[in-house]
C-alpha cells in the first residue's frame, strides 16, 4: 500500500546524506550535500506535481528514492564544482587584467563591475566569431588535440580540492593523478602544431615538447619531496601535515621558489610562453585556431595557471588552513584556499609584468643546470630534517 | 654549417670503438632527411614594425640564412617631389619618417638652403637643434617601446610610450602638431618658440632624466633581458664599413663617428655633448648607445634652449627666400636617430627640383640582416631586428 502524500513538504525532507546507501564518498562532501539538497527540492517538486495529477504513482516514488537522488545529485555535483572553479578562474582572469593594467600605468578592463564583465563580453565575442578552419589541416587531429588540451585542463582544474569537504576524488594517490593529467598537454600541443600545416605552429609545438623535458623533472622531484615530508600522497594528508607542523615554504624555501618558477613554465605563462611566443611565432601552436576554439584555449591557459597556483598553495602554503586560528578554520576553508591561490597568482602576474620571454636554449639550461640541482638540494635538506626527527 | 656539424659528429662517434651501440647514431643521422625550411616573417607579422618581410631559413631553431624584402610601402616619393614647387615638398618630407618627422624636413630645408647659398639665422638653427633632439628622443622612445614587445614584455612598451607622450606635448607646444609637424622652412623655421616654451622644455627634460631610469632599470636589472641581448647579432667595424651601416649600430661596434660632432650642421659645433661609443658590437651595445644618446639629447636641448634665450625675443628666425633655385647639384647630410640620412638635389633653375634623391639609413642597415641573423635562434630574430629600429616610411619612400 503506497503512502499518500499530501504536500511538497512530504517529499522534501533533507535527510542525512551519509545515510544514503549509495553515497559515493567516504567522508562528508559539501558540494555533494548542496547537490543532493537541490535535487530534493527539484525532484520533490516534480514528484509532488505528478502526484497531484496521479496520486500514488510509482514515478513520484522513483524520483525521490535513494538511488535516483544519488544519480541526479552527482550530475548537479559536477555542475556545482565546475561553476565554482569557473568563477574562480574568471576572477583570476579579471585580477590579471587589473593588476597588469595598474603595473603598466593604465586602468585595465573597465566594462561593468570594475571590469569583471569584460570576461563575459570576451566570451560572447569569441562565441559569436566565425569559426574558420584552414583548408589543408589534418582535421581530426586538429580538432581532437585542442579538445584534449581544453578537456584535461578543465578536468584537473575541477579535481583540485578546495578543502577537505570540497573535493571530487579523495584517495591516496590523488596528487599523482593530478600531476599526470597536468603534464599531458604538451603532447597534444606537439601533435596539434604538427597537424596545422603551418610553420609557426610546427615550431611552437616543438618548443612545447622541448620545454616540457626541462621543467617537468625538477617539478616532479619537488612534489616527491613535499610528499616525503608529509609522508603521504594524499592532498588532504599533505595539508593536514602542514597544519600539524608548519607550512612547507619555511623549511623548503628553495623548493618553494623553484616550484614557483616551474609552475610558471607548466602553465606556459610569460617568461616561459615559448610555445606561443607572439613576437616571433605570431601565436605559436594556436595560430590556426579561431573563434570559440581560441577562446577555449585561452580559458584552458588560465585553468592551467589556476592549477599551478593551487598546487603551490597545497604543497607549500598550507592549503585551506590558516595557522594560529584553530577551529575557525572550519568555517570557510574553501574561501581561504581560493584567496591563497589568487595571492600566488598575483605573484605570477607581477612576474609577467616584469620579465621578457626567455629563449629555448636558456630554459633548457635553467631546467637542467639550475632547477635540477636546486630541487635535489631541497630533497637533501628534507631528508636531513626527516632523519633528524624534526618532521 | 650543417655539413661541418655532421662531420664532427661522425668523428667523435668514430673515436669510441669500445662501445658498440645498438643504434649507430651517426649512420642514422646521415640517413635522416633533415630539411631546412624558409619561414616568412611578414609583411603582416608582430615583429615587423611596418610592412616588410624577413625571410629566414631555419634548421630547427637555428637561422642559417636571412633575406629582407622591402618595398611594400613604396609610394613614389622622389617622383612626386619632382612635380612640386620647393616649399610644397616640406609637408611631404614630414611623411618620410613617422617617428622622427622633423629630421627629414630639416634635412630637406638644409639641402635647398645649400642650393640657394643662404645661411639661416642663428636662432632658427638653435630652434632646429631643439626640434631635432625632441624628435630623436621620440624616435628612440618608440624604439625602446618596440624592444619591450619584441622581447615579450608589455610593461616597457607602455612605460616608454608614456614618456614619449611628454615629448609629443613639446612638439605640440612648438609647432601645434604631434607627428607630422610641417615646422621647418627654407631659410628658417615657421614660428618663434612660443611663450613659456623654455620653462616647459626644461621641466620636461628634467622629468625625463629621472623617469627614463624606471624603464632602463626594468631592462638592465633583469638578467633575462640582458642575456637575450648580449652576444647576439654581432657586427664588426669592417662589416659595418662594407655594408654601409651608420648611426647607433655603427657606434655600437666601436667606431667613434657622429655627424653632429664630426661634420657639424646647424650650429651643433657650438654645443658641448658626448658621443656614446661601445665596442662589443652586439644588440646590447646598440641598446646602450641609444639609451646614452637619449640622455645626451637632454643635455643638448638644455644648452640650445639657453642659446635661444640669450639671443632674445626679437632675433630673426626666418629669411625671405626666392622661389626659384639656381641650377646645380647639391648634397646635405644629417644625423638621423637611425643613422646618416642624406639628400641629393639636382636643380634646373625652375621652382621645382629636377631630381631629389633620399638616402635612408634604414634601407642600408636592413640589408645587413643576413649578417646579423646568421647562426642565431628564431627567438633572437625580433630582438636583433629591433635594434635596427625599422621605419618603413623612409625605407620604401
Amino acid at each position: 500500500m503506497p503512502m499518500v502524500y499530501s504536500s511538497i513538504l512530504d517529499w522534501v525532507n533533507f535527510p542525512d546524506i551519509m545515510a544514503n546507501p549509495y553515497y559515493p564518498f567516504e567522508t562528508y562532501n559539501l558540494p555533494y550535500d548542496i547537490s543532493q539538497k537541490l535535487w530534493e527540492i527539484i525532484g520533490g517538486t516534480i514528484a509532488w506535481l505528478i502526484n497531484l495529477l496521479f496520486p500514488g504513482n510509482p514515478v513520484s516514488e522513483w524520483l525521490v528514492c535513494d538511488m535516483t537522488v544519488n544519480f541526479f545529485a552527482l550530475i548537479i555535483f559536477m555542475i556545482v564544482v565546475f561553476l565554482v572553479v569557473f568563477i574562480g578562474i574568471l576572477i583570476s582572469l579579471w585580477e590579471e587584467r587589473k593588476v597588469l593594467g595598474r603595473t603598466m600605468d593604465r586602468r585595465g578592463t573597465m566594462v561593468g563591475m570594475k571590469g569583471f564583465l569584460q570576461c563575459v563580453a570576451d566570451g560572447f565575442k569569441t562565441f559569436m566569431k566565425e569559426d574558420t578552419q584552414p583548408r589543408k589541416v589534418d582535421r581530426m587531429t586538429y580538432m581532437w588535440t585542442v579538445s584534449l588540451v581544453i578537456g584535461t585542463s578543465m578536468l584537473i582544474a575541477c579535481m583540485i580540492p578546495l578543502s577537505d569537504r570540497w573535493y571530487v576524488v579523495n584517495y591516496n594517490t590523488g596528487l599523482l593523478l593530478i600531476m599526470g593529467l597536468f603534464a599531458l598537454a604538451p603532447f597534444f600541443i606537439l601533435v596539434s602544431g604538427w597537424s596545422q600545416n603551418n610553420k609557426y605552429s610546427l615550431i611552437g609545438g616543438m618548443r612545447a615538447a622541448e620545454m616540457m623535458i626541462s621543467y617537468e623533472i625538477p617539478m616532479l622531484i619537488l612534489i616527491a619531496t613535499a610528499c616525503l615530508m608529509a609522508g603521504t600522497f594524499n592532498i588532504g594528508g599533505i595539508v593536514q601535515a602542514q597544519y600539524d607542523t608548519m607550512p612547507y615554504f619555511i623549511p623548503q624555501c628553495i623548493g618553494f621558489v623553484t616550484f614557483f618558477v616551474c609552475a610558471n613554465a607548466e602553465a606556459e605563462r610569460t617568461p616561459f610562453d615559448l610555445a606561443e611566443a607572439e613576437s616571433e611565432l605570431v601565436e605559436g601552436w594556436q595560430t590556426e585556431y579561431a573563434g570559440m576554439k581560441w577562446g577555449l584555449i585561452m580559458l584552458a591557459d588560465y585553468m592551467r595557471g589556476y592549477v599551478s597556483c593551487a598546487m603551490i598553495t597545497i604543497l607549500y602554503l598550507g592549503g585551506w588552513n590558516l595557522p594560529f586560528i584553530g577551529d575557525l578554520n572550519n568555517y570557510v576553508p574553501e574561501l581561504v584556499f581560493l584567496l591563497k591561490t589568487w595571492l600566488v597568482f598575483f605573484a605570477m602576474i607581477i612576474v609577467r609584468a616584469a620579465l621578457p620571454r626567455v629563449r629555448t636554449d636558456q630554459i633548457l639550461n635553467l631546467g637542467w643546470k639550475v632547477f635540477m640541482p636546486l630541487s635535489i638540494i631541497n630533497l637533501v635538506i628534507v631528508l636531513l630534517l626527516k632523519m633528524g626527527g624534526v618532521f | 654549417m650543417m655539413a661541418d656539424d655532421n662531420s664532427e659528429q661522425t668523428k667523435t662517434a668514430g673515436q669510441m670503438p669500445a662501445m658498440k651501440p645498438v643504434v649507430d647514431v651517426a649512420a642514422e643521422t646521415a640517413k635522416m632527411e633533415t630539411d631546412k625550411m624558409w619561414v616568412i616573417m611578414g609583411p603582416q607579422h608582430p615583429f615587423s614594425h611596418g610592412l616588410w618581410t624577413l625571410k629566414i631559413k631555419v634548421d630547427g631553431e637555428i637561422v642559417t640564412d636571412a633575406e629582407p624584402i622591402v618595398g611594400y610601402l613604396h609610394r613614389g616619393w622622389e617622383k612626386e617631389a619632382e612635380n612640386r614647387p620647393y616649399p610644397k615638398i616640406i609637408p611631404m618630407a614630414d611623411r618620410l619618417c613617422y617617428a622622427a618627422s622633423m629630421t627629414y624636413t630639416h634635412l630637406y630645408c638644409m639641402t635647398v638652403e645649400k642650393a640657394l647659398g643662404i645661411d639661416p639665422p642663428d636662432k632658427a638653427k638653435y630652434i632646429m637643434i631643439i626640434a631635432d633632439e625632441i624628435n630623436r628622443l621620440q624616435s628612440h622612445l618608440m624604439w625602446l617601446a618596440a624592444v619591450g614587445t619584441d622581447l615579450g614584455n608589455f610593461t616597457v612598451f607602455l612605460w616608454a610610450m608614456r614618456e614619449r607622450e611628454y615629448w609629443m606635448d613639446m612638439n605640440v607646444r612648438l609647432c601645434g602638431a604631434r607627428m607630422t609637424t610641417n615646422y621647418p622652412r627654407i631659410g628658417g623655421v615657421r614660428n618663434d618658440t612660443p611663450e613659456l616654451f623654455d620653462r616647459d622644455i626644461i621641466r620636461c627634460t628634467e622629468h625625463f632624466e629621472k623617469a627614463v631610469w624606471d624603464i632602463i632599470g626594468l631592462i638592465d636589472d633583469s638578467s633575462i633581458y640582458v642575456s637575450r641581448m648580449k652576444n647576439t647579432g654581432i657586427l664588426t667595424p669592417e662589416q659595418c664599413a662594407n655594408l654601409g651601416i651608420t648611426g647607433p649600430a655603427l657606434r655600437g661596434t666601436g667606431v667613434d663617428f657622429d655627424l653632429r660632432r664630426d661634420d657639424p650642421y646647424s650650429n651643433y659645433d657650438q654645443i658641448d655633448f658626448d658621443v656614446p661609443v661601445l665596442k662589443q658590437g652586439d644588440s646590447y651595445a646598440r641598446y646602450m648607445v641609444r639609451v646614452e644618446e637619449m640622455l645626451q639629447s637632454c643635455k643638448i636641448i638644455k644648452q640650445a634652449m639657453a642659446k635661444v634665450r640669450a639671443l632674445g625675443k626679437n632675433a630673426p628666425y626666418r629669411l625671405k627666400v626666392p622661389s626659384n633655385v639656381p641650377a646645380g647639384r647639391h648634397f646635405a647630410k644629417l644625423e638621423d636617430p637611425r643613422g646618416e640620412s642624406m639628400m641629393y638635389l639636382i636643380s634646373d633653375g625652375t621652382d621645382k627640383p629636377y631630381r631629389l634623391k633620399v638616402r635612408s639609413p634604414i634601407f642600408v642597415n636592413v640589408s645587413a640582416s643576413r649578417e646579423l641573423c646568421m647562426g642565431c635562434r628564431i627567438a633572437d630574430v625580433p630582438a636583433i631586428m629591433a635594434m635596427i629600429d625599422m621605419c618603413l616610411g623612409e625605407t620604401d619612400r
